[in-house]
This record gives structure tokens, C-alpha cells and sequence, in this order.
């Protein structure tokens, strides 16, 4: 629907594009953002029920939901908010000090 | 074509049911609200087949209008004053995605102290956001600009947001005779949005928003700033060829040819007043008196503020001796805005004009035959600083 190249400008040498647009190569999930936690969300899958509570209320689209049926964080991408870890109606998530 | 004694608001209330948007989102800031009441009426008993979002905030207002226009749809919104500069962040992000997003400004004074009446500086405290922006003098210019604003943001050499700005009170809630084309003549006039550059399409997903490093953002931003330079000759264009498709209906009510600004009785004039908005009215009739005693007197009214037309206003401005410029706006520690920009304007002029500012009608001070008429004489007689408050 969108003819990409006809959005290329050059200024200055450089490429750029209108509204600078760029072609989605999922180019966000390249950047590992779970470096930047502080806390790390721990799973208790003893105690999880398998709601999803936490997986809806993730913002960061990072919880996964495993085979089992129960949830699981993605820590490449897990900031280490703790949302997941308020929400949890089961209190199976605990935020544990990150240490590297 | 339908003839109607009808409200300025309402009147861009039928504009925008005209242009038929996607999306609606706004938020009733006086003296805006019959726009926005009178639209979602439309909404409401079917006539106008938009999403009419009603936020909770003027921020909120315009930020979805930001993302329904990065999906692929028109937009409108509208506001006034506080809630312009509630808007004002996202104002500059609409601008630098380069969406066509179109709203009216219902010119009002900024608090504080409190004030619901017109002045322009509002819209004037945001000119550098990046936005297109028309002054109208008449309901019938209301009704106009908003029709064609949408051709004109939405071109894709353009592709930049537009504000059409009425004064509050004095125009929005002014009954006036408007014509109005027919859906059909609109239809023909502005087809449907067909988005260029920005449309969400899980097919070939795009990515919108995305950082400027110090690499690339000037570059970006010379991009955005040359679209919004070279606007003027599609507006030009756009102008043109609506007056060509719709002629003068209600004698006096718009300019014949809309252009990006209007001459009144310039021609052999030694000197012109200079005004944005429903003032130049009044100044119209004023010059018209002063005409039938043989005063060399007239008005160059500007329309369109942002792009600033620089070359038009210094071509009709040459042989004029003194240019007064009436001004709804302060800018606090230094001179008023219009003042500056005409005043730069004539620095590399050889036959350099006296200009003379007047800072007027702010806060809903009327601006009336007798102020004028004071002005005038000061200018005429030599009197007064470079600047003057009129009250």
C-alpha cells in the first residue's frame, strides 16, 4: 500500500524519509531490555494457577505462557517493573534483588 | 450550494461533516464548544459516520488524532487557548511524523488572569510548532479554510498538520450568511484520504516514531521545515482552484480569489494596515470611510501566518509609506510578533516603510471604529512610540 521507496529524501548526504518512517523489521526486538532491571520477577510454579493475570498485565508483552498452561517471564526482555508480581492473586511471584 | 444565516461554529461543524474524518477526538474548551457540541450531534443521529472520542483531556484530544492519522485516516479536532497549549508537546510530534492532521483554533486569551475572550495568543504562542496555520476573517472563510485545509495538509508534498483559527466569540459565535457546496461538490473537490507515508497494515508493518540520533535528526528536521516552505505554492493551488469550483455566493463574505493573503484596496495606498482575523472587518469598513475622503489608505490581511508569505506580503506592501500593524498578541520582553517578522522583512528593502505596532483587543478588549481611527492619526500625525498598547 505504501510505496517505501518513494519515501527516501536525501539531505546532506544522508538517507532519511518522510516523518522519518521506517520499514518494521522488528527491529525492537533486537534490543535486549532486560539489562536494565533491578529486581527480577521469580516464579513460584508450586503455587502459580495459571490465571495469565500476570501475562495480561505485563507491559512489556514478556511473560510467556508455557506448556504446563502455567506463565513464565522472558528475562531478555523483563525490565523488572514488578507489575506482575502486585497483580499475582496467588502472591507466586516474588522480586528478588538482581546481583551480576 | 445551500445559503444559511448560520453560526461561524456550526458553519465548521457542516465543514467537517463535509470532509467526513475517520476519527474525531476533542475536548469542549469555551469558546470552541459549539464546534465540538454541534459535531457530535452529527455523530450522534447518524449524519456523520465518524469515531467521535471523547477524551478526558486536550492532550489526550490530540494524541488520538495522532494515532488514528498514523493509521491511515482524516483527523480533526479543535480547542482554544489552555487547551492549545495542553496540546503543545504532541503538537510538535503531529508536525515531525509529518500527519495530516487539521483542527480549529477558537482564539481565546491565556490565563492568568483568566480570560475566555479573543486575543491570538494562543495560536500565535504555538506558530513554531510546525503547523500550517489560516486566519479567517468571516464565517464563510471559516467554512472555507476547513474544507480546503484538509486538501492542502493532506497533499503529499505537503504532509503537514493545518489549524484554521477563527477569534472567539467575535467570530466563532457570530451568525453570518455561509454557502455551503453539497456533499457531492465537496466529494468531487476533496476525494478520501488516501494516506502516503503513514497507514497501519499488519501486512507490511512500518515503524512510526522511531528515534533521531544526532545523525540524522537535523537532517530530519530540514525535511520537515523545506515541506512546510514549499506549502505555499499547493496552497496557492489548493486557494485557486477552490475559488474557480465555487464562486461568490453572499457578496463581501470571502475574498473572490482566496490567496494567502488579501490586498484591500492597496493599489495606490501610501498606507496599509496589516491584521490577522475578524479585526480586518472592521478595519475594511474604517478604510472604506477614510476612501470617500480621499485617504490613500488599505489593508493587506494576512491569511495564511505559517508558511509566512514573505514574497506576497513585501510585493504588495512596495510603494506603501507607512505600514500600521495591528496585533491581538504580546510576546513579554521583547517586540510583538507580526511587528518583528514585517519589520524583517523590509531590512534589506531599498525604499525601507515606517512600521508602526499596536498592540490591541487583547483579552477580549474590543477593538472598535474609534481605536482605529486613534491609531490612524497617530500614524499620520507622527505621534506615539514604535510600539503602542492601545486600550
Amino acid at each position: 500500500m505504501i510505496n517505501f521507496e518513494s519515501l527516501k529524501l536525501k539531505v546532506n548526504e544522508k538517507e532519511v524519509t518522510i516523518g522519518a518512517i521506517l520499514k518494521s523489521d522488528g527491529s525492537t526486538a533486537k534490543l535486549k531490555t532486560g539489562s536494565w532491571r533491578v529486581r527480577r520477577p521469580v516464579f513460584n510454579f508450586e503455587k502459580c494457577v495459571g490465571c495469565g493475570t500476570c501475562w495480561v498485565f505485563c507491559p512489556e508483552g514478556c511473560i510467556k505462557k508455557r506448556e504446563d498452561g502455567k506463565f513464565e517471564p522472558d528475562y531478555d526482555y523483563c525490565k523488572g517493573c514488578g507489575i506482575c508480581s502486585e497483580e499475582c492473586p496467588v502472591k507466586a511471584i516474588e522480586m528478588v534483588m538482581e546481583e551480576r | 450550494m445551500k445559503k444559511d444565516v448560520i453560526e461561524a461554529s456550526h458553519a465548521i461543524a457542516e465543514a467537517v461533516k463535509l470532509v467526513k474524518p475517520g476519527v474525531v477526538a476533542a475536548y469542549p474548551i469555551t469558546p470552541q464548544t459549539h464546534i465540538v457540541e454541534r459535531i457530535s450531534e452529527f455523530v450522534a443521529n447518524g449524519e456523520l459516520k465518524s469515531e467521535y472520542i471523547r477524551v478526558e483531556s486536550e492532550f489526550s484530544a490530540i494524541s488520538a488524532c495522532l494515532g488514528a492519522s498514523a493509521t491511515g485516516v482524516r483527523t480533526y479536532t479543535s480547542t482554544s487557548a489552555q487547551g492549545l497549549a495542553l496540546m503543545f508537546e504532541i503538537l510538535y510530534i503531529v508536525a515531525g511524523m509529518r500527519l495530516p492532521v487539521c483542527m480549529t483554533v477558537a482564539n481565546r486569551a491565556m490565563s492568568a488572569p483568566i480570560n475566555i475572550w479573543n486575543d491570538h495568543q494562543d495560536s500565535i504562542g504555538v506558530r513554531d510548532c510546525g503547523w500550517i496555520q489560516f486566519y479567517a476573517e468571516t464565517a464563510q472563510e471559516a467554512f472555507d479554510l476547513t474544507i480546503m485545509q484538509y486538501k492542502i495538509s493532506e497533499d503529499k508534498r505537503v504532509l503537514t498538520p493545518s489549524m484554521v483559527c477563527i477569534d472567539g466569540f467575535t467570530l466563532s459565535h457570530l451568525y453570518e450568511p455561509v454557502a455551503m457546496p453539497s456533499e457531492e461538490e465537496i466529494d468531487a473537490f476533496l476525494p478520501e484520504y488516501t494516506p502516503y507515508h503513514a497507514v497501519l497494515d499488519p501486512e507490511e508493518p512500518l515503524t512510526l516514531g522511531p528515534i533521531g540520533f544526532p545523525s540524522h535528526y537535523m537532517e530530519l528536521k530540514k525535511t520537515q521545515v523545506d515541506a512546510i516552505d514549499n506549502s505555499i505554492n499547493v496552497i496557492k493551488e489548493v486557494f485557486h482552484e477552490f475559488s474557480k469550483k465555487f464562486k461568490v455566493e453572499i457578496p463581501g463574505n470571502r475574498p473572490e480569489n482566496y490567496d494567502v493573503i488579501e490586498s484591500y484596496k492597496l493599489d495606490d495606498a501610501e498606507i496599509a494596515f496589516v491584521a490577522l482575523g475578524s479585526i480586518c472587518g472592521t478595519i475594511k469598513e474604517f478604510v472604506d470611510d477614510l476612501r470617500k475622503s480621499d485617504e490613500k489608505v488599505g489593508l493587506l490581511k494576512v491569511i495564511c501566518y505559517r508558511p509566512f508569505p514573505m514574497e506576497d506580503i513585501l510585493n504588495s506592501l512596495k510603494n506603501i509609506e507607512k505600514i500600521i500593524v495591528l496585533e491581538k498578541t504580546v510576546s513579554p520582553g521583547a517586540e510583538p510578533p507580526l511587528y518583528t517578522e514585517l519589520r524583517s522583512l523590509f531590512y534589506e528593502a531599498l525604499e525601507k516603510p515606517e512600521i508602526r505596532g499596536f498592540i490591541v483587543g487583547l483579552g477580549g478588549k474590543d477593538v472598535n471604529f474609534e481605536k482605529i481611527k486613534k491609531i490612524y492619526d497617530m500614524v499620520k500625525k507622527g505621534k506615539g512610540k514604535k510600539v503602542e498598547w492601545v486600550f
